[in-house]
């Protein structure tokens, strides 16, 4: 039963690792900030509740679980919060997508008429 | 073995965004590498708990967590509204009309 | 430690001392100083994980909450004051001072050369008076973690000094920048989907829990890594936060500028009051086993932290209390201050600018 739980538990850990670098690589590679944020938000949460999912099945039952769960609670509130803030300050800011069609309220062309991205044709 | 695995993982990423936080090109995607580095920080904390049979990192843990958030929100204000004082808007240009 | 783990170790202290030369090379070479201080918070974080491979979970703790948070706010309410870009010097005024850097970094590099082995048993820091805490801790003083029972006892008059200090760069920083705020401003104008609520609403939630954590972490400390100067920062932290977010009038009208001024020296006046009364009584300065008179020490109920067998040293354990409670109040206040201070000073800086 306990080797049982060590394996799985170690595998979460792994693949939740595993998920950090997926995510990584999509920071690095995708073409702008919205998209890197939606890479790096996603695998942050899934990668962190996989690994402490994973901790939890490791490690003794008690108080260490007690702040697993606490830390996992923390990253799930701010992690979110964070990409939302800061996707809405780069947006704010005159950043504007790269990837797709979209139409701001209250402005009537739908393009992607930004300083940031002037010069690169939409996808 | 699988825990060392997973350390390993996490400094391959971390070793990634940092590539992102050199590289930028804007402010927001250093903002971002950086925050994400923070949240693989976390973790690769608490896996050195279990690595080294010192469940109390857990707590450092958490303030790792903590301190990452409020200076990613620190940044974030700085780079979008030059000031650490004024308030955030609730929403777009409804509260904002006298500023 | 088992050779896979001390392997692992080994490796971990490659990696992150590789990502901190990259990072002081990127900081040093970046001309936008605002990329400069993201980069420098991410130095901090990495040098405090690197810290903990070390083994010294108090001094991580320490790093993170400082370089990692607070200096970077810090910073950037300096950045607010002055501009956001290198200036490029030409190279001939930088031939001495690069002399001069490469001179003192090669005598670094060659004193590391006489430095004792990592972790050996025979190195004046762990033979002489570092073995002497380690041995008699425990029976003195009672506290399981040793870090504290140093800085708060054996060493508390360096700690009551750093304290001072602590309470003389909160001076300073006000004196320079002024205490607080002097105008007010509202919100910026917003541009279209330009809203918070979300980040609004989890500020609300995270507040308490943070100051609930730091005072985890203050009365934890003599148990495990934390205690008042780290439990201080994080506090001041939550009142950061709480700034940021709903703005520097409405934490004004919370904790005035002048409650945090008062609460600074006052905790300089509780951690000196816990020396006077130990001399009061008999002993000492900070001589805290002279806390408590005998009478006081009676009424205790032998079994109040549990296990009533073991030998308790009240004095000892109330005065660690007291002096972190004096630690917390000056740190936290002052790092409140100094943020004011920062802020504060850049409304006027926008005031001024719209005046104009």
């Amino acid at each position: 039963m306990a080797d049982a739980l060590f394996w799985i538990g170690g595998g979460l850990i792994v693949a939740g690792a595993m998920l950090s670098v997926l995510g990584a690589a999509g920071v690095l590679r995708f073409p702008d900030v919205y998209t890197r944020i939606h890479a790096a938000s996603l695998t942050d949460t899934g990668g962190a509740t996989l690994m402490l999912l994973g901790m939890g099945l490791l490690g003794p039952f008690g108080l260490i679980t007690l702040k697993l769960l606490l830390v996992w609670a923390f990253i799930m509130l701010t992690s979110p919060a964070a990409a939302n803030a800061l996707a809405n300050a780069a947006f704010g800011s005159g950043h504007r997508p790269r990837i797709g069609n979209f139409q701001i309220m209250g402005e009537d062309k739908a393009t992607d008429a930004a300083p940031e991205s002037a010069g690169k044709e939409r996808a | 073995m699988l825990i060392v695995a997973g350390v390993a993982g996490l400094i391959v990423a971390m070793s990634l965004m940092i590539v992102r936080a050199v590289l930028g090109p804007s402010h927001y995607d250093r903002i971002l590498a950086a925050n994400s580095f923070g949240t693989k920080t976390v973790l690769l904390i608490a896996l050195m708990g279990y690595l080294f049979g010192r469940p109390a990192f857990l707590d450092i843990a958490l303030v790792y967590a903590l301190i990452n958030f409020v200076t990613t929100i620190a940044l974030m204000k700085f780079f979008r509204y030059r000031s650490l004082a004024r308030p955030l808007a609730v929403a777009g240009g409804e509260d904002g009309a006298d500023g | 430690m088992t050779a896979p783990v001390l392997e692992a170790s080994f490796a971990l202290n490659v990696a992150l001392l590789l990502m901190l030369v990259v990072l002081a090379a990127a900081v040093v070479w970046t001309r936008s100083l605002l990329a400069a201080i993201l980069l420098m918070s991410v130095y901090s974080l990495v040098s405090a994980t690197w810290l903990m491979v070390m083994d010294a979970p108090d001094v991580a703790f320490t790093e993170a909450v400082v370089g990692a948070g607070i200096s970077t706010i810090v910073a950037l309410g300096a950045i607010l004051l002055t501009r956001g870009e290198a200036v490029r010097v030409s190279w001939k005024r930088q031939v001495v001072p690069g002399l001069l850097a490469g001179l003192v970094g090669g005598l670094l590099i060659y004193a590391m050369s006489g430095l004792p082995d990592f972790g050996d048993p025979a190195s004046p820091a762990n033979s002489h008076v570092g073995r002497a805490y380690l041995e008699t801790a425990k029976r003195d003083i009672g506290a399981p973690n040793v870090v504290t029972a140093v800085l708060g006892s054996y060493r508390g008059f360096d700690t009551l000094g750093e304290t001072v200090v602590i309470l003389a760069a909160c001076i300073g920083v006000a004196l320079m920048l002024g205490f607080g705020p002097r105008a007010t401003l509202a919100p910026p104008a917003g541009a279209p989907g330009d809203h918070h609520v979300v980040l609004r609403v989890t500020a609300k939630m995270l507040v308490p829990l943070i100051i609930l954590f730091a005072l985890y972490v203050q009365f934890h400390g003599d148990l495990g890594a934390g205690g008042g100067f780290q439990a201080g920062v994080i506090a001041a932290v939550a009142i950061i936060l709480h700034a940021l977010v709903f703005g520097l009038r409405e934490t004004t009208a919370a904790i005035p500028p002048q409650a945090a001024r008062a609460v600074a020296a006052l905790g300089v006046v509780v951690y000196a009051g816990v020396g006077i009364v130990c001399i009061v009584n008999g002993g000492g300065f900070l001589d805290y086993d002279h806390l408590l008179t005998p009478q006081i020490e009676a009424m205790i109920p032998a079994g109040l932290l549990g296990d009533p067998d073991k030998p308790h040293h009240w004095g000892q354990y109330f005065g660690i209390l007291a002096i972190e409670l004096g630690v917390l109040m000056t740190v936290s206040a002052t790092m409140i201050t100094i943020f004011y201070g920062f802020a504060g000073r850049t409304i006027d800086a926008i005031a001024a600018e719209l005046r104009r």
